[in-house]
């Protein structure tokens, strides 16, 4: 099947400050995208946009032909690690099999082709032998792959990481980005929001660029180049001062 | 064991037993939601604000179970929303906003009970009266126990999505916000049900003391519900005998029998317990073994 995920003129406000502008890019399934850009750019905004956390103010968002971003399964939202509590009396195999509750619905109970999709995301995702184990007693790296692993089991086709790998040491690094290449090889798009500039080149292979507005956006190779990185770092954010001064008729 | 059946020789013990498994059943399987989805705070607030709703009904239908209802409902409501609203639009953050309107509604409680135009002192509200139980609030207890318990099983996974990570359940399509004030409204219901046992101010205890005890226990949370359910259960009954035996109120003996489990469960729990945690072996070899150096 062939994904894309298409942004056309899309903008999103976080608290009434615009924090993605008038964004257009396109993006094809297989492909491992970083959102790059200064603190503050709208790389989580656009990601929580993606997923229908927030709300378009223009635009539009279409995955394959038809608009996402409500409730879509197809696209599975993985929080920052610490956006989630790590006590919850659940094991990685029970955290895993949430991923099909919106599958399952609210009585269909699990089935043996349920079961198989469950070990199928655990082995993509190389936590097979931490089944049983409380997720707590996770490394870093391994509660990322888990995540990922939940979002497989919900067949999803899209899959937004909010900074996966920062705190990951090269082990866990590794071991995430071989788990998200065998999402690529599987056809799925991979969009995280990145703040290592250094690793961009081994980790990912295309790039958006953002700093408020579009910089960039392409393979690699073509985007990810020193003249965008400096228009995107160069830009202030616009935090809010002075607001008024150029003003858009649908932000009023 | 004629010892164990000698109470229930009494009509009214064997009314304040069914109460206790009602109660102590259906306020032991809510509380695993409300002890993983940190509720335990907003469920005291919750507990107060009944009092004041309790006067009100009394005062204008009396002590009916329905009007007992609705008015702990709409008190609850009113400090639930009204702090979310205040929260919401100043500095003031949310747990201090709840705060100060439960306080001060079950200050309001206080003051206007001595108007209501029945025979309930205010010991009855805060402390329960297990064996003054009657038929129309076991059937209260009945259907808040039905209640409660399908739509927790109904709505078990979306709840569960949404009290481990809302944005996540959010992007699904689970109506995160609904639910959590379907749990709200849930809690105030078994609250109701377990103000003729407990009272006002010990009903926190049966809500939360038996999940919070699983939860020490278990790493499931099927385990939690269920568990919670048997052990709430279990408590209550143990205590209404307690309290038979050695002539104490029901309400303070309930909760001190499932206090005692949670402590013995911080203790003594076979994997989060302190002392095992303490007693376990340290693996200084097993580590050093890594070098090849032991």
């Amino acid at each position: 099947m062939n994904h894309r995920l298409r942004f056309e003129d899309v903008t999103v406000s976080y608290n009434r400050i615009p924090a993605v502008h008038h964004l257009s890019a396109e993006f094809s399934c297989g492909s491992i995208v970083a959102l790059l850009g200064p603190n503050g750019a709208g790389k989580t905004t656009l990601l929580k946009a993606v997923a229908g956390l927030l709300p378009l103010e223009t635009g539009r968002i279409e995955f394959t032909g038809h608009a996402g971003g409500r409730s879509g399964r197809e696209i599975a939202y993985v929080p920052q690690r610490e956006a989630v509590d790590w006590d919850f009396p659940v094991t990685v195999r029970g955290l895993v099999e949430m991923g099909l509750y919106p599958a399952l619905g609210m009585w269909r109970r699990f089935t043996e082709r349920d079961c198989e999709v469950v070990d199928e995301a655990m082995r993509v995702c190389d936590i097979g032998d931490l089944a049983e184990r409380q997720i707590s007693a996770l490394s870093g790296g391994q509660q990322q792959r888990v995540f990922l692993a939940r979002a497989w089991a919900q067949r999803a086709d899209i899959y937004l990481l909010d900074e996966p790998f920062t705190g990951l040491d090269r082990n866990a690094t590794e071991a995430f980005l071989a788990a998200l290449g065998r999402l690529r090889d599987s056809g799925k798009l991979v969009l995280a929001s990145h703040h290592d500039l250094k690793s961009v080149g081994e980790l990912f292979d295309h790039v958006l660029i953002l700093n408020g507005e579009l910089v960039a956006a392409g393979k690699t190779a073509d985007a990810f180049t020193k003249e965008n990185l400096d228009r995107a770092f160069a830009t202030h954010v616009f935090s809010g001062e002075g607001a008024g001064e150029h003003r858009h008729f649908h932000h009023v | 064991m004629g010892w164990v059946f000698e109470p229930f020789e009494y009509e009214f013990m064997r009314r304040a037993l069914m109460a206790c498994v009602l109660v102590g059943f259906t306020n032991g399987f809510l509380g695993a939601f409300v002890v993983v989805r940190r509720l335990a705070l907003v469920a005291d607030a919750l507990s107060h604000s009944l009092l004041p709703g309790l006067a009100l009904a009394a005062i204008l239908v009396g002590l009916t179970p329905g009007g007992l209802l609705l008015g702990g409902l709409l008190a609850a409501l009113f400090v639930v929303l009204g702090g979310h609203m205040i929260s919401r639009s100043s500095r003031v953050k949310e747990e201090t906003a709840i705060a100060a309107l439960y306080i001060v509604a079950f200050a309001v409680g206080v003051a206007i009970i001595k108007f209501a135009n029945v025979r309930v002192s205010l010991d009855h509200f805060l402390f329960g009266n297990i064996l003054g139980v009657g038929d129309a609030d076991l059937w209260t207890s009945y259907a808040i126990t039905c209640v409660v318990l399908l739509l927790l099983v109904a709505f078990q996974r979306p709840l569960l999505l949404s009290v481990f990570e809302a944005s996540v359940a959010k992007a699904l399509g689970v109506p995160v916000g609904g639910l959590l004030g379907m749990l709200v409204v849930l809690i105030v219901l078994a609250m109701v049900s377990s103000l003729q046992a407990v009272g006002v101010l010990l009903s926190l205890g049966l809500l939360i003391l038996p999940a919070a005890t699983v939860y020490l226990l278990s790493d499931s949370f099927d385990t939690m519900l269920w568990g919670g359910a048997a052990l709430g259960t279990g408590g209550a009954v143990a205590g209404l005998m307690a309290s038979y035996w050695a002539n104490i109120p029901s309400g303070p003996a309930i909760v001190l029998i499932l206090g005692a489990a949670f402590v013995l469960a911080y203790l003594f729990g076979p994997k989060y317990g302190i002392v095992a945690r303490r007693a376990r072996r340290h693996l200084h070899e097993e580590s050093l073994r890594r070098w090849d150096k032991a």
